[in-house]
């Protein structure tokens, strides 16, 4: 089992009219009105200190992503925060998993190979390569790629960067969307043939023949929690036995919102507030902002068939929600220890993911709180639960060097745990 | 009277795109450009079948089952050209041409591409200008609620209340929906995120005496852009329709046609 630490470095401190006031949290909430560059500041000091304390209490892996404009999680530079945390975690054993720069957006893709190759050689080749192909309102509105050719885009980056880090002579390369002279990248990655790769997607088919066909990781991001899941993973599963592919765990990533205290009474007291800021506020995205053409022709039919508009339907459900609404539908993963031992538990076996990513900073979660959840989760649920699969399968989809299972740090000694 | 509608079946650019045009009326010929939401026949359309042989093509990719038509088309220059291979299909070397909104935009390119391959040309509230300070609404991440105050001069009034109304069934109600989200994106593919795509540097090409139809409450495409679209045409006439929004031929259908028929009869044969 490979855990590791996921952060959105949302803005933390949204009015508590903002869902009501405003249109949307993504494309056009007026900043000046909402934050300052000085306080923004410290959410992403706060966002470094958090990731760096999970990476310093044995974390397996820390996470950044890239998002633009919306007070939802805002690292446009996702390549920028890595930065910092491969400096930070040098001569540790965590992983620096980037969650990661998006490929259509980013032009000429080949600064994705570039920076990720940086990020390889500065930590040692400890990189995990996300390749996200971007929201909606990130690609299409914020950055203006167009809705229908966004994919197509995204298959030409990642062919490129792939072959940008493994070919051994310069090559000329004649895309639809980018064309190069002569492509011979300075630096190359440490990872041989190259880092791992991560395919987040949000349970649609097309990417499952993606990363199947690449022998990628898939990674369901979803916030819906493990219940909600389980149906969409056991379907990816079905698919990749159809294909004949190997089951193993390792090929699935999953991201939870956990959110632990020291027993369940005081975990509703806690994190109530902040699980509610998340869902309210933090998920309140104009449906509008996903133009038609960002799904293809075969998805839109199969979700106009089924009537699914995920965003409008849990939005519906979870009105007037509260913390035992979300525990119960196992949005979020909250309780004492024991409580959320369990759940872990079963969601890795239901599920079958040897990648777990936990959201641990949600919401409106300051910063004090969130450097608590993630000590005990590290301290009392992750030795419980990190075992699994291990005898079984290999983690192909993780850094060669750190795929033995890491030394958690001995007992309080964690501020200085991991230093070179 | 309703006009007997056929389909014609189109397969231009090298056989990969196959697309669909409706045809109807006697007459001289006329071609119809629809709109981003995709073609409906309707009873402006019907008209003008009075008056001369309606050839409507679909944009390519927004015909019924052929989804995959868009793929071959990378551009708007790709488009245009393959333009003139759907008027060859159809036997036709310079009909007069008729666009709607992003259908105003393509009649326009192709007028402006191939001078001699338009007689006569009528845009309705074409886009395809850019104006800083009156930018045109980006129809394709606004919400219906507030695309009803910008597309209609009364958003109450019956053309407005017939296109919102829901279809008779569910699967209809589902296949309307895949129709006109999947038109968006196609046409959206010559468009976004800005409908400028360089018309502005090739409007003065155009040889076909013009007629410019524009609703007087248009919020999507405002009226100044009449002014701008007859400055850069060496021969245009502008129509206001009054009581008329960003679809003039539904909302006023009677005062629509009648410019337009009115400026095709007068005009016929001057090229």
């Amino acid at each position: 089992m490979k855990i590791s630490m996921f952060h959105l470095m949302p803005h933390r401190e949204l009015p508590d009219d903002f869902e009501k006031k405003y249109h949307s949290v993504w494309v056009d909430p007026p900043f000046h009105e909402l934050a300052t560059p000085e306080r923004v500041g410290d959410y992403y000091n706060w966002t470094l200190d958090e990731l760096k304390h999970a990476a310093d209490l044995g974390f397996d892996g820390i996470c950044v992503n890239e998002h633009h404009q919306n007070a939802y999680g805002f690292m446009p530079g996702p390549n920028v925060m890595g930065g910092a945390l491969a400096r930070a975690t040098r001569g540790q054993d965590v992983a620096l998993v980037q969650m990661g720069a998006t490929l259509p957006t980013t032009n000429p893709p080949i600064r994705i190979a570039e920076e990720y190759a940086m990020l390889d050689c500065i930590t040692g080749g400890r990189l995990v390569a996300g390749m996200p192909l971007g929201t909606a309102m990130d690609a299409n509105v914020g950055y203006g790629i167009t809705p229908i050719e966004q994919r197509e885009r995204y298959y030409e980056a990642h062919d490129l960067i792939l072959k940008a880090w493994q070919s051994r002579e310069p090559f000329a390369f004649n895309g639809k969307y980018t064309q190069l002279p002569m492509v011979n990248l300075w630096p190359r990655p440490i990872q041989e043939p190259h880092p791992p790769v991560w395919v987040p997607g949000m349970g649609s088919l097309s990417t499952w023949e993606f990363a199947a066909k690449n022998e990628h990781c898939y990674c369901f991001l979803s916030y819906f929690g493990h219940a909600r899941g389980k149906a969409v993973m056991d379907t990816f599963w079905e698919f990749l036995d159809e294909r004949g592919a190997e089951l193993n765990p390792y090929r699935a990533g999953f991201l939870q919102l956990v959110a632990v205290s020291e027993t369940d009474a005081q975990a509703e007291k806690d994190y109530e507030k902040h699980i509610k800021y998340f869902f309210e506020k933090s998920l309140h995205i104009a449906p509008e902002f996903t133009p038609p053409g960002h799904q293809d022709y075969r998805s839109l039919e199969n979700a106009l068939k089924r009537r699914i508009s995920p965003q409008d339907a849990v939005r519906r459900q979870t009105e007037d929600w509260t913390y035992k609404d979300y525990v119960e539908n196992q949005f979020v993963i909250s309780g004492g220890p024991a409580t959320v031992r369990d759940q872990l538990e079963e969601l890795i076996k239901s599920l079958r993911v040897g990648n777990l990513m936990l959201l641990l900073q949600i919401g409106s979660m300051p910063h004090e709180l969130t450097m608590k959840n993630i000590e005990i989760t590290a301290r009392d649920v992750l030795p419980y639960v990190r075992d699994h699969w291990d005898d079984e399968w290999e983690n192909r989809w993780w850094p060669k060097k750190l795929r033995g299972k890491r030394e958690l740090p001995a007992g309080d000694a964690v501020a200085v745990a991991g230093g070179s | 009277m309703p006009a007997a509608v056929s389909e014609r079946e189109t397969r231009v650019w090298q056989g990969k795109v196959q697309s669909r045009a409706l045809v109807a009326g006697d007459g001289p010929p006329l071609v119809f450009f629809h709109g981003a939401t995709g073609l409906v026949w309707d009873p402006f359309l019907d008209r003008l079948a009075e008056s001369f042989t309606v050839y409507a093509p679909e944009h390519p990719g927004t015909s019924p089952g052929l989804p995959d038509a868009i793929k071959p088309i990378d551009n708007l220059w790709d488009l245009v050209l393959s333009y003139y291979e759907v008027l060859d299909e159809l036997g036709l070397e310079s009909p007069a041409v008729v666009g709607h909104s992003f259908g105003g935009m393509v009649a326009a390119e192709v007028a402006a591409s191939n001078p001699a391959r338009v007689s006569q040309l009528v845009l309705i509230d074409p886009v395809g200008l850019w104006i800083d300070e009156t930018p045109v609404k980006n129809w394709m991440i606004t919400s219906p609620q507030a695309l009803g105050p910008l597309l209609w001069a009364d958003p109450e009034g019956p053309a407005a209340q017939l296109m919102a109304a829901p279809p008779a069934d569910e699967e209809t109600a589902i296949q309307a929906a895949l129709r006109t989200t999947w038109s968006l994106a196609c046409t959206g593919k010559f468009v976004w995120p800005i409908p400028d795509k360089g018309l502005k540097k090739r409007l003065h090409r155009i040889k076909a005496p013009t007629l410019l139809v524009w609703g007087e409450q248009d919020g999507l495409v405002p009226p100044v852009y009449a002014g701008l679209f007859s400055e850069a045409l060496a021969d245009a006439h502008v129509e206001m329709i009054a009581g008329a929004g960003h679809i003039p031929q539904a909302e006023q259908l009677d005062r629509t046609t009648e410019v337009v028929t009115a400026f095709l009869n007068e005009r016929a044969g001057t090229v």
